[in-house]
C-alpha cells in the first residue's frame, strides 16, 4: 500500500511537466465548495478516461473574481483550461467592480446546486416562516440574520425575502460571517434571530433538533425535507446557489463543442452521480443555450437586488 | 460502551501495523509541509484527498490527523532556526526561539517546542475525547461581544508585552492595524484601501507579511551592516538537550499554554494565533527571569508552542460536535468525512463512535510518533546554524520567496513580500519592534468585525458590550492590565517596570 501511495505521489510529481489534458482553476482556497467541485471533476474525468491528466490549481480571493480575472487574461483560446465558478461570482463581480465578468469566459455547463435554508435556533419563539416574516414587517432592524459574506447568495436571499414581503431591503439587519460555518455558531449560540445558508450546512443540526428549519428557497418541496418553500408561504423567491464550469475565452466552435461533450460525458457518468450523492450535492446539469439564458437572467436579477440592498450603486 | 472502552478500542484499531504506517506517512509529510512556508497542511490534505479515496476511511483519516499535528510541529522548526515562521501560529515562537538559537541554545529551544507540543497535544486530545460536548456548549456562549472583549484583552496584554518603548510598540501596532483595513470589508462587501488592485481585495496575507518582516527584513539588516561583524557561530553551546534548569522552567508554561490554547482553539472564531499571543504575554508576566525575555527566554518558546498544538486539538471540537470547520485544514478534513458518507455533527459521536474514537486514538498515536521522529532530528537541525551567514541568509531569502509564490502565484504578492521586507529592515534600523505589526494585522480585522457585528445585533446600543457577564469580566481584566502599570509608574515604580520589559526584536 505504501508503494501505491508513493507511486501515486511520484506519478503526480512526474506528470507536472507533461502537457495536461485539462487544468481546472478553483478560484478559492482548498476545502471550499469550488475547490471540492474542481477536485471531484479531476477524479471523475481521470477515472472515466475522458482525460489523461487533470491538474487543479487554487487561485483564491475576492469571491472568485481574482481567479476569474487571471483565468480570462492568461488562457485566451486555450481549450485545455477550465475554471469552476458559481452564483456567488455573479454578486462578487458586481460588488467588487470586477473588470472581468462572466461575459469574458465561455460558460460550459451548470453542474450542481444547493438551495438556501432559513432556520432559527430551537429555543427561538418563532415557529414558522410566517412568524419570522411578521417580526420582519414589525421591525426589520430587530430581526438579525446570520449568513455568509456580504453580497453573497445568503445576503441576496435575505434581500429578496424582504422585498417580496414588502419590507425595505435597505433596512435589513444582515450580519455577515466568513462562511456558513461561522454563521452556524452564531445561530446555535442564540446570538441572532435567524440564519440563512445552504441547506447542507444546517442539515446535521436540523436532524439533531438544535435548529428549526422554516423554509427553503426551492421552487417545489424537496424530497426528504420537512419544510415549505417560500412560494408556499406567499413569498415569490426562488434561489439556487449553483456551481458551474467555464472554459477560456476565444474558443472556436469546434473547441467549445469538444469541451462541452467532455463535460457532458463526465456529468452523465455513474461515477459522477455517485460522487454527487456521497457529497449530498444535487445534480442540476444544464448546458448550452438553456444555461446561457439562465445565466443572463441571474445576472440581471442579482444586479437589481444588489442595487435595492444598496451594495451596488 | 463507555468512552474509555471506545478509546481503547480505537487505540486497538489505530495500532494496526498498516495504520501505523499511514500515521508515519502523515506525520512525515506534515512535518515537511510545516517546515516549508507557503505549503500549509490544508493544501497537503487537499492534494491527498483524491489519493485517499482508494483507502479505507480509518486509514486516510489517520493520515490526515498526522499531517495536521505534523504541520504544527514543523512550523516551529524554521521559526526557531531561521526566524522564518512557516505558518501564522508559530510567529510568536520566532521571538524567543530564534534568540535562543543564535546563542547556541537552538537544541533546547527545539526540544522544549517538541516536548511541549507533545504534552499539549496529549492533554488536549484527551480533553477533546472526554469533554468535547460540554466544551462546545461553552464555546457557543461566545458571541460577537464576547469575542470583541477577548480581542481587547489580547491587544492590551500583547502590546504591553512588547518592546521597551511603549510609543514604538504602539506605532508598530497601529501600522499593523492600518494595514489590516486593506481589502473587502466583510460586513458591507465594500473594498477599502485597495486602490483598484485586485490582489489587495482580500487584504494582506498574514504569512507573506510575517515572512517579509521576520526573514527578508532580517536578511537585509544583516547584509546592510557595513562592518562585517565576526560570525559568532555558536551552533551548540552546552548540551543540545534540555538541562535540569530548562525542564524546571518549561513544564509550567507547557501546562499553561495547553489550557490557554485548547479553549481558544475550540471557539468557532478563536484561531491558533490568539492562544499563542496570550500565552506569550502570560509567560512574560509570570517569569522569574524577565531580563531574559527578548533575549531568548525558554518560557517564551515553551508556552506558545504548547498553546498552538493544544488549539489544533481544540479546532476538532467544533468539527466533530457541530460539523463546523474553523480552520482550512479542518474544512478539508470535513470534506474527507463527507467523502466516506459521514456527516460530522451533533449525532456523529452517537452514530459513528468507532470512527470518532479511531480518529482520536490516531491523534494520540500521531502525537507520540512526532516526538519520536523529531527529537533525534534536533541534532541534525542545529547543524543548519553552522552554515556560514551569507549562505544561510541567501537560503532564507530563496525559501521565503518560493514559499510566497507557492502559496499565492502572483507577481504582486512577491512585490509585497519585498516591500514589507524593506519596511521590516527600516523598522529594525530605527529600533521599532516587528511583532506588534503582525499582531495588529491578525487581530485588527477580527476585533473590528466582532465589534460591528455586536453593535449591529444590538442595533447600535453600545451598552451591549458590557451586558454579557463574560464580556464584562474580560473587559475588566483588560482595563486592570492597562491601569495597574500606570498606577505603579505614578508611584515611582517605573524603573522596576522598565526592567521588567526586556529588550525585544
Amino acid at each position: 500500500m505504501k508503494q501505491f501511495v508513493l507511486a501515486s505521489l511520484f506519478a503526480a510529481a512526474t506528470a507536472l511537466p507533461a502537457m495536461a489534458d485539462y487544468t481546472i482553476i478553483a478560484p478559492a482556497n482548498p476545502g471550499g465548495g469550488w475547490d471540492q467541485t474542481a477536485r471531484t471533476m479531476q477524479t471523475v474525468l481521470q477515472e472515466e478516461g475522458i482525460s489523461k491528466s487533470v491538474q487543479v490549481q487554487n487561485v483564491p480571493g475576492a469571491g472568485g473574481t481574482i481567479g476569474l480575472a487571471q483565468f480570462a487574461s492568461q488562457n485566451k483560446g486555450n481549450p485545455s483550461a477550465l475554471i469552476v465558478g458559481g452564483y456567488v461570482m455573479v454578486g462578487a463581480i458586481l460588488t467588487n467592480n470586477s473588470p472581468v465578468s462572466l461575459k469574458d469566459v465561455t460558460p460550459i455547463a451548470r453542474l450542481t446546486g444547493e438551495y438556501e435554508a432559513i432556520v432559527v435556533p430551537a429555543a427561538s419563539p418563532i415557529q414558522d416562516i410566517a412568524g419570522l416574516i411578521e417580526a420582519l414587517k414589525a421591525d426589520p432592524g430587530a430581526v438579525s440574520w446570520a449568513g455568509g459574506s456580504a453580497g453573497g447568495t445568503d445576503h441576496i436571499a435575505v434581500g429578496l425575502i424582504a422585498k417580496a414581503a414588502g419590507v425595505d431591503p435597505t433596512k435589513i439587519n444582515y450580519i455577515a460571517y466568513s462562511g456558513g460555518g461561522e454563521a452556524l455558531a452564531a445561530i446555535l449560540g442564540n446570538q441572532v434571530t435567524a440564519g440563512i445558508s445552504s441547506l447542507g450546512e444546517f442539515e446535521a443540526q436540523i436532524q439533531a433538533g438544535t435548529l428549526r428549519l422554516l423554509a427553503v428557497t426551492a421552487p417545489e418541496r424537496l424530497e426528504g425535507v420537512d419544510a415549505p418553500t417560500l412560494q408556499e408561504a406567499g413569498l415569490d423567491v426562488v434561489l439556487e446557489n449553483w456551481r458551474m464550469v467555464a472554459a477560456a475565452p476565444g474558443l472556436s466552435d469546434e473547441q467549445k463543442a469538444q469541451v462541452t461533450a467532455d463535460i457532458e460525458k463526465m456529468a452523465k457518468s455513474e461515477n459522477w452521480q455517485k460522487q454527487l450523492s456521497d457529497k449530498g450535492w444535487m445534480d442540476t446539469y444544464l448546458a448550452g443555450p438553456d444555461f446561457e439564458a439562465q445565466l443572463e437572467q441571474d445576472v440581471t436579477s442579482t444586479e437589481a437586488i444588489l442595487k435595492d440592498i444598496g451594495l451596488v450603486k | 460502551m463507555s468512552a474509555f472502552e471506545f478509546l481503547m478500542q480505537g487505540l486497538g484499531t489505530a495500532a494496526d501495523p498498516m495504520m501505523l504506517l499511514y500515521a508515519l506517512i502523515g506525520v512525515t509529510l506534515g512535518t515537511a509541509v510545516g517546515v516549508l512556508p507557503g505549503i500549509g497542511p490544508a493544501l497537503t490534505v487537499a492534494l491527498l484527498l483524491p489519493v485517499t479515496y482508494r483507502l479505507d476511511p480509518a486509514g486516510s483519516l489517520i493520515m490526515f490527523a498526522g499531517i495536521y499535528y505534523g504541520g504544527m510541529y514543523g512550523g516551529s522548526t524554521t521559526s526557531i532556526l531561521l526566524n522564518t515562521p512557516g505558518e501564522s501560529a508559530s510567529i510568536i515562537t520566532a521571538l524567543e526561539g530564534n534568540k535562543m538559537a543564535r546563542k547556541g541554545r537552538g537544541g533546547p529551544a527545539l526540544a522544549t517546542a517538541a516536548i511541549g507540543s507533545f504534552i499539549a497535544g496529549l492533554i488536549a486530545t484527551l480533553l477533546l475525547a472526554f469533554l468535547a460536548p460540554s466544551i462546545v456548549k461553552l464555546a457557543l456562549v461566545f458571541g460577537p461581544r464576547e469575542y470583541f472583549a477577548l480581542m481587547v484583552l489580547a491587544f492590551v496584554t500583547v502590546s504591553a508585552a512588547f518592546g521597551d518603548s511603549a510609543l514604538r510598540g504602539l506605532t508598530s501596532l497601529f501600522l499593523g492595524l492600518a494595514l489590516a483595513c486593506v481589502g473587502i470589508d466583510q460586513l458591507t462587501g465594500q473594498a477599502r484601501l485597495s486602490f483598484g488592485v485586485p490582489e489587495l481585495l482580500d487584504g494582506i496575507e498574514v504569512t507573506t507579511m510575517a515572512v517579509a518582516m521576520f526573514a527578508v527584513g532580517e536578511a537585509l539588516f544583516i547584509a546592510g551592516q557595513r562592518v562585517q561583524v565576526e560570525d559568532e557561530v555558536t551552533a551548540v553551546k552546552g548540551s543540545i538537550w534540555m538541562n535540569r534548569r530548562d525542564w524546571a522552567r518549561s513544564w509550567k508554561p507547557w501546562l499553561r499554554g495547553t489550557f490557554i490554547g485548547f479553549p481558544i482553539g475550540a471557539m468557532p472564531a478563536g484561531g491558533a494565533e490568539i492562544g499563542t499571543f496570550l500565552s506569550y504575554a502570560t509567560e512574560k508576566k509570570l517569569t522569574k527571569h524577565p531580563e531574559e525575555f527578548g533575549n531568548g527566554a525558554i518560557e517564551g518558546v515553551a508556552g506558545p508552542e504548547a498553546a498552538n498544538n493544544a488549539s489544533a486539538a481544540g479546532t476538532l471540537v467544533p468539527l466533530l460536535t457541530l460539523g463546523l470547520p474553523t480552520s482550512a485544514t479542518a474544512a478539508i478534513m470535513l470534506a474527507g468525512f463527507q467523502q466516506f458518507g459521514l456527516q460530522p455533527g451533533p449525532l456523529l459521536f452517537a452514530t459513528n463512535p468507532t470512527l470518532v474514537w479511531g480518529l482520536i486514538a490516531s491523534l494520540l498515536i500521531a502525537n507520540a510518533m512526532l516526538l519520536v521522529l523529531n527529537l533525534p532530528l534536533i541534532g541534525l537541525w542545529v547543524k543548519l546554524l553552522t552554515v556560514p551567514k551569507p549562505w544561510l541568509y541567501a537560503g532564507i531569502l530563496l525559501f521565503a520567496t518560493l514559499g510566497t509564490i507557492g502559496a499565492n502565484p502572483s507577481a504582486f504578492e512577491l512585490g509585497m513580500l519585498l516591500a514589507f521586507g524593506v519596511l521590516g529592515y527600516v523598522m529594525r534600523l530605527f529600533g521599532y519592534p516587528i511583532a506588534p505589526i503582525v499582531v495588529g494585522l491578525i487581530l485588527g480585522p477580527m476585533a473590528e468585525q466582532q465589534l460591528r457585528r455586536a453593535l449591529s445585533i444590538s442595533q447600535g446600543d453600545w451598552t451591549t458590550l458590557v451586558q454579557s457577564p463574560i464580556a464584562a469580566v474580560l473587559l475588566g481584566i483588560a482595563a486592570l492590565a492597562l491601569i495597574v502599570p500606570l498606577i505603579l509608574r505614578a508611584r515611582g515604580k517605573g524603573e522596576v517596570l522598565s526592567q521588567l520589559a526586556g529588550e525585544e526584536d
